[in-house]
């Protein structure tokens, strides 16, 4: 179907905004509830927009997709705002593996997974970082080999967000050692709850939960299950970490409304003002430039993605230029968070019991400074990001590494 | 640049771009240091004829766009500008003239604004801060100093604001020769950028010379603002990015211990944290420049955003890049130099970063008491 037969975008819109009037729930802001209530409400809205024929407005029709262009996601997303969505839903699920199905699932894993997956009945992870080192994510040790009509999987992943509620997962693991560490990797498909997987929960600074880590004992996975082709798993990850930068950026085709993580500077300043107001701040210089300082960092972050992800559709950045929104929402972030601090005084570490209203806002600052770091080191650290920048944007030179062209069974790892 | 450009767009920026390098490359700019008027009047009307006076001026009075988005057209050829370091009065000119095709009367739609189109006449803008006007009856006089105006010296008409003693605002186009205006050249670091203080003393405004009402001044004058930051941020948008390639092209020919200093680590982490406010620059520049284009209720706040942004970060980005050339980056020789006066002067005129760091205080929590 040529783009000219397709529902015209004003048209899309229109139908769009009278279906949500009428079908979805107001937003409550509860883009950061993780608890399993939320979760099977989230569930239900993305039941819901599938059976109103609006999920998956960029996905394959073929799929159970709507089969539209990204100028239909972009016109829904602003259809979207006033209205609760499954927002957990959009990163990592929608918009990051369920996209990386769409570039390298074979026709019976798209045909089994992205309806399943667009109905609400499927929440899906990475398993790509080890607990022997994240930013060499090639160097996977997790191992597969072949037997028969299976491989057999043994060793370890971390840091993979909401996997103990999640059913299916991409896992990167190493199915050849007698070559060099990017051309000895497979993608597979794993189904979580599986025997031989054991999933458990990472307590994290904030006191969440989200984090897991996932131990492998001799778990069978079929051949069927390899996500493109054996050995060549790093092309796979490579896409996923793609799709990652985009729907952490904001800039997914895949993902309808706000993302969580979403660095594209959503929300708004009305917290600080209140802080500023509540502190008898707003009329002190000094606190009223941070207060402008916050808010303009918020529109460059916004109009950053904007910049990159266009330019990446329309292929006037390359695909590494993702990397930019990634590095920008972590380090932007850090600087927000200490303004906010600076302006929320003392009562962002020491707070009355029945905190309510500023002091309340001012708490949950103080508890935001705990994580702060925590967006410059997932998906890729600010180190990593800036030495992709650096020779995959810029073109300059690669850092020396002593695995390269070296069989993997060779290479030293872990600590000496 | 925009990275969204129509095909005359991109036509625009283009063909400014190859004009520059031929008519006024660093060598020309340079040559002009001691000129009183920091530009080549011939190079001027030269560019008039490409488009640079006109973007902002309607078709009835000579004018037009080429997108139908004047002031990003225009944006593009500032970012140029400021590839170039180039001289020439492109801010004040403009938005001169789109205040007269805008809202003047007929005799000074028919009598200024083809010479601003053809480049055979300059003006100067004055800027939003007001003179005090004595009002009796329908004679109105001017008092007061504006202390630094871009190209007054050179200018054959200014747009001054003025402040009546009822606080009522309002803007008048006065030739730069008027009976009771001084004009004093000042000196300052940029090569070919001309600035310079005006005082009026008892100048008369006749009412032909009024541009808008009183009603109508408070928004022209905002508009005018808006419009000289966009042109600005272009400007020094334009500037860093040539900076910063000449950065990373200089890093990746010099050798030093045996290899590029490109291959190091510390410093390629640099260079990507420079990539990295080049293109915040260019992003903000861009959603500003379209904003006060579409006049947008964002306009206002995302002219002040982009000049906070940009007059914090430029300035350091393009140190940084001259501590990365060494030794040569501090020479007269290098072109290094041209650029860092150019953004240090763009970071301190027209609002520095901390004034319109207030703007945007102020559109969000209401004017400080």
């Amino acid at each position: 179907m040529s783009t000219d037969d397709l529902e015209p975008v004003e048209d899309f819109r229109e139908r769009a905004r009278v279906w949500l009037a009428a079908n979805m729930p107001p937003n409550i802001d509860a883009y950061f509830d993780r608890t399993d209530e939320r979760r099977t409400v989230e569930d239900q809205l993305q039941r819901r927009l599938w059976d109103g024929g609006f999920a998956g407005i960029c996905f394959p029709a073929d799929y159970g997709g709507l089969g539209l262009t990204p100028a239909h996601q972009v016109a829904f997303n602003g259809e979207v705002v006033p209205y609760d969505m499954p927002y957990s839903l959009n990163v990592p699920t929608l918009g990051i593996l369920a996209a990386t199905l769409v570039d390298f699932g074979s026709h019976e894993q798209k045909a089994r997974h992205l309806p399943a997956i667009l109905r609400g009945e499927e929440r899906w992870v990475q398993f790509l970082s080890e607990p022997s080192g994240g930013s060499d994510l090639a160097g996977v040790r997790t191992r597969a080999d072949r037997d028969g009509d299976v491989f057999i999987l043994n060793g370890s992943k971390i840091w993979s967000s909401g996997a103990y509620a999640a059913q299916f997962s991409m896992c990167l693991a190493r199915t050849n050692w007698d070559v060099p560490k990017h051309r000895g990797l497979t993608m597979f498909l794993l189904p979580i709850h599986h025997p031989g997987v054991t999933v458990e929960q990472i307590r994290q600074v904030d006191g969440s939960m989200e984090f897991c880590q996932e131990f492998f004992d001799d778990v069978e996975i079929p051949v069927e299950n390899v996500i493109g082709e054996v050995d060549d798993g790093w092309t796979v990850a490579t896409r996923l970490l793609v799709h990652e930068r985009m729907a952490v950026g904001g800039g997914s085709q895949y993902t309808s409304g706000r993302s969580v993580g979403h660095g594209g500077g959503g929300g708004d300043d009305n917290d600080l003002i209140d802080l500023l107001r509540a502190r008898g701040l707003a009329g002190d210089t000094d606190a009223r430039r941070l207060l402008a300082e916050s808010h303009a960092r918020r529109l460059v972050a916004r109009h950053l993605v904007e910049r990159v992800t266009g330019g990446l559709r329309s292929g006037a950045l390359p695909a590494p230029a993702g990397s930019l929104m990634k590095l920008f929402t972590a380090t932007n972030q850090a600087r927000r968070v200490e303004i906010a601090l600076t302006l929320a005084g003392p009562e962002a570490v020491v707070w009355p019991a029945d905190a309510e209203g500023a002091t309340e806002i001012a708490a949950g600052i103080g508890r935001a400074t705990l994580g702060r770091q925590g967006i410059a080191l997932g998906g890729g650290s600010n180190e990593i990001q800036r030495n992709i920048i650096s020779e995959r944007v810029l073109g300059l030179p690669r850092e020396a590494a002593a695995d390269r062209d070296v069989p993997y069974k060779d290479v030293r790892h872990g600590s000496r | 640049m925009d990275l969204e450009l129509s095909e005359d767009q991109a036509l625009l920026a283009a063909t400014t771009r190859r004009f520059l390098d031929a008519e006024s490359p660093t060598t020309a700019v340079r040559a002009l240091e001691h000129d009183p008027r920091g530009f080549d009047p011939t190079v001027w009307r030269k560019g008039a004829e490409l488009g640079w006076t006109s973007l902002l001026v309607a078709e009835a009075d000579g004018g037009g766009s080429v997108s139908g988005r004047g002031v990003c057209d225009l944006a593009l050829v500032a970012e140029e500008f400021g590839r170039s370091v180039a001289p020439g009065p492109l801010l004040p000119v403009n938005v001169v003239a789109e205040a007269i095709s805008r809202s003047a009367g007929e005799r000074l739609r028919a009598e200024v604004l083809p010479g601003l189109l053809d480049g055979t006449a300059i003006a100067a803008w004055a800027g939003p801060m007001p003179v005090t006007a004595d009002v009796d009856g329908d004679r109105t006089v001017l008092t007061g100093r504006i202390p630094i105006v871009e190209a007054a010296a050179q200018a054959d008409h200014v747009l001054v604001t003025f402040v009546d003693r009822d606080g009522t605002t309002g803007q008048a186009l006065l030739p730069t020769t008027t009976d009771g205006m001084t004009i004093t050249p000042l000196g300052g670091l940029d090569l070919v950028r001309r600035f310079a203080s005006i005082d009026l003393d008892g100048v008369a405004v006749a009412p032909d010379q009024r541009v808008g009402d009183d009603a109508s001044a408070d928004d022209a004058i905002e508009r005018q603002v808006q419009v000289a930051a966009v042109l600005q941020c272009a400007e020094v948008a334009g500037a860093i990015d040539q900076v910063f390639t000449m950065t990373v092209e200089y890093l990746g020919d010099r050798y030093s211990m045996g290899r590029p200093l490109a291959s190091y680590q510390a410093l390629k982490h640099r260079l990507a944290e420079h990539k990295l406010t080049v293109e915040t620059c260019h992003a903000i520049t861009t959603a500003a420049a379209r904003a006060v284009a579409d006049r947008t209720d964002e306009a206002a706040d995302l002219a002040s955003v982009a000049q906070t942004w940009l007059g914090t970060h430029a300035t350091e980005l393009v140190q940084d890049c001259i501590q990365l050339h060494g030794g040569i980056g501090v020479t007269w020789e290098h072109d290094l130099h041209l650029y860092l006066r150019r953004v240090t002067v763009d970071r301190a005129t027209h609002g520095t970063p901390e004034d319109h760091a207030d703007r945007i205080a102020d559109l969000l929590l209401g004017a400080a008491s």
